[in-house]
């Protein structure tokens, strides 16, 4: 599903990700753990495709395609979903304009007819259900004074909306407490599946309890130093990252 | 020699002055109303101190970021007799109807073929001005030019010396008009030379009357020409007034608009103008809460592309204690357009108690675009509470990832943020309405214009 191979990338002049190799086969859940600073969000922003993250060796192959020329609406109509640390709060636009327009223009990119409001309601409907929001958070305009768990929720209802091939989950964990950690993973699991795979970044095993990944890879300084099944992660939790030797 | 010149600069009028004073001269004795005596001295009047104090030019510190120089370089002509023409039909057909009752002007003159003013409420007069100055203008001394300040400004100096036509509208006491009111004024453009007009408007409300008022500017062709129109708002105690402007000339044209409004104790004035049209547009509007208690709010949206310039200047007087103003202006600019505002909140010394607040924020879509904010407090009172600011930025990167990761393709994700960037400026227009229809012409132009490049 997802292949990154030599990949290096640059932030404001300055190589954050020195040569990235990583395979993601599709069904499977993979984690990336690392301490502050590592290069993991850089990560998930290079993959959707942040202006200012600059590619300057590799590639990332989505499906066998390369993906890191294209547009970030490119990519995520190719089935690419990047879910926030920090959700981005959009004054004056409904949650339920943007899911609808999204929703409408990654189906559009994909051929398929779009949702007419009543289609779309339906839709949203029973997945908000399901993680526990309330229905006047789409009337609401985006993550607008949302708490942080409203925040993380709402990136996993766009998640669901949009059914990714690929999602990668940026410290979806940070900010929440267990309740909130519980139902986000629970959304997290029902999109598990044969057909798609997941990159959960994450600083703490604790996400990992919840949704347990296939493999565990541990990123510092900028390169993939150990990879290793769910096991690494609990290891990790005892002994700290300190117990690793740092990247040269 | 070189010091000869200069003075014979000075004292010898500038070419346009002159021709607009001696359209004056040659046009007098033939204004509607030329024969009342009333109405003489005050066109008199006004071309004296449009003669004393010339055109606005960037030395003038009102108009330091607005270059009339437009205005300099073309000669005007009168706008031709009235034949309809299918261009102004056009026009008027493509334009939404926003309210109950319609009075038209074409080239600044009443039409009554194009208006619609059957089955207008008990309490509530629509009178084409040029017709009610013919017929003796009852009522209208002491009305008619009581705000408006030739002496101050020269464009409405301009308006006052040559005005011939427009709407007057009154309200009775107590009348609370249920339906919208609208104004349409369109320039027929005609290519083959500029016209300029000078239309009036007249807006009275009784004692605790109110009234929503849409009062709509267009060109029907993409030929210069100037509209210079002046407003006129008087508001009895207890009176309310919603004041919903629409400039959307011509491509060329040159729109210098003056409102003046009087509030008095417990009255309300809301004015919210969206302007999307002409090459040079000015939006003055000078407030005076003349009574305890008043309000007043004096709100706008512009967009702008090409070398269009926007200058949406306003004076708010505070002269009586205990009254609120508000001013919130939001802009798009785009390519090398240019936009200005000056907001003013004068506090007199006996307005204790007020609240005053204004606010400028605008979104530039290129590097070459410009604005300049000029806000101004002038207070003399010393319990008051009035504050001010102004944002200029980019559309935020973060908020366009945020959409584009979302499958939203950059053009419709900007235009989603323009339409959100207008949308608490719009919250301010209070009827659901027209608030629609603001916001239809809003996204109608950034369909037309609002594309990258």
């Amino acid at each position: 599903m997802l292949e990154i191979k030599g990949l290096k990338a640059k932030v404001e002049g300055k190589e954050i990700l020195h040569g990235i190799d990583l395979a993601v086969p599709a069904g499977e859940v993979h984690a990336i753990m690392g301490p502050n600073g590592s290069g993991k969000s850089t990560l998930g922003y290079v993959l959707a495709g942040r202006e200012g993250y600059e590619v300057t060796d590799g590639q990332a192959l989505f499906k066998g395609r390369d993906i890191l020329a294209l547009e970030p609406e490119e990519r995520a109509a190719a089935g690419l979903f990047l879910a926030f640390q920090y959700p981005v709060e959009l004054p004056g636009v409904t949650n339920a304009t943007f899911l609808k327009s999204a929703l409408n223009a990654v189906r559009k990119a994909r051929g398929e007819g779009e949702l007419d409001a009543m289609q779309f309601l339906k839709r949203v409907r029973g997945i908000m259900k399901s993680l526990g929001m309330a229905e006047d958070m789409l009337k609401r305009g985006v993550n607008v004074g949302f708490s942080g768990g409203e925040k993380k929720r709402n990136e996993i209802l766009q998640m669901a909306v949009l059914e990714p091939r690929l999602a990668v989950l940026d410290e979806t964990d940070s900010g929440l407490d267990i309740d909130a950690m519980r139902i986000v993973a629970d959304g997290v699991n029902a999109l598990r599946g044969p057909g798609r795979a997941m990159l959960v970044i994450t600083h703490y095993q604790r996400l990992l309890d919840y949704i347990v990944p296939d493999r565990v890879h541990v990123l510092m300084g900028g390169r993939i130093v150990r990879s290793g099944g769910p096991e690494l992660a609990r290891e990790l939790e005892q002994k700290g990252y300190g117990s690793l030797p740092a990247a040269a | 020699m070189a010091r000869t010149a200069q003075t014979s600069r000075v004292t010898a009028p500038a070419p346009a002055l002159a021709a607009q004073l001696a359209r004056y001269a040659g046009l007098k004795d033939r204004l509607a109303g030329a024969g009342l005596p009333w109405l003489r001295d005050l066109r008199e009047a006004a071309a004296q101190a449009l003669a004393a104090n010339g055109l606005p030019t960037p030395r003038t510190e009102a108009w330091r970021f607005t270059n009339l120089r437009p205005l300099h370089d073309l000669s005007f002509a009168e706008p031709v007799a009235l034949v309809g023409s299918e261009a102004e039909r056009a026009a008027l057909a493509l334009l939404p109807a926003l309210g109950r009752w319609r009075a038209v002007l074409v080239d600044g003159r009443f039409r009554a073929d194009l208006s619609e003013l059957d089955g207008l409420p008990e309490g509530l007069a629509v009178q084409p001005l040029a017709s009610a100055l013919h017929a003796g203008a009852a009522g209208l001394d002491g009305l008619l030019g009581t705000l408006a300040r030739p002496d101050q400004e020269p464009m409405a100096a301009l308006n006052t010396a040559l005005m011939e036509d427009g709407v007057i509208v009154r309200v009775a006491p107590g009348v609370k008009v249920a339906e919208r009111l609208e104004v349409v004024s369109i320039a027929s453009a005609p290519a083959e030379r500029a016209i300029a007009f000078h239309p009036r408007l007249l807006v009275t409300l009784g004692a605790d009357a109110s009234l929503i008022l849409v009062d709509t500017a267009l060109g029907a062709g993409a030929a210069a020409y100037l509209n210079n129109p002046v407003a006129e708002v008087d508001l009895a105690p207890g009176a309310s007034l919603d004041h919903v402007r629409v400039q959307d000339e011509g491509p060329a044209a040159l729109h210098l608009a003056t409102v003046y409004a009087r509030v008095a104790e417990r009255a309300r004035y809301e004015s919210f103008t969206l302007s999307l049209g002409a090459r040079l547009a000015r939006n003055e509007v000078h407030v005076t809460l003349a009574g305890a208690d008043g309000d007043c709010s004096v709100h706008g949206a512009y967009l702008a592309h090409g070398q269009r310039h926007i200058d949406n200047t306003s004076i708010i007087r505070h002269a009586a204690p205990a009254c609120r103003s508000r001013q919130v202006y939001k802009g798009v600019l785009k390519d090398q357009s240019h936009g200005v505002f000056q907001g003013k909140i004068e506090v007199d010394q006996i307005a204790q108690k007020t609240d005053g607040y204004q606010m400028n924020q605008a979104i530039l879509l290129s590097p070459e675009a410009e604005v300049n904010s000029k806000p101004q407090l002038e207070i003399y009172a010393d319990d008051v509470k009035c504050s001010h600011g102004a944002t200029v930025g980019e559309l935020d990167e973060a908020q366009l990832f945020y959409l584009r990761s979302r499958g939203v393709p950059a053009e419709e994700a900007r235009a989603i943020l323009v339409q959100a960037f207008f949308g608490d400026a719009l919250e301010q227009v209070p009827d659901e309405g027209l608030r629609e229809a603001l916001s239809a012409l809003i996204a109608g132009w950034w369909e037309r214009e609002g594309g990258a490049g």
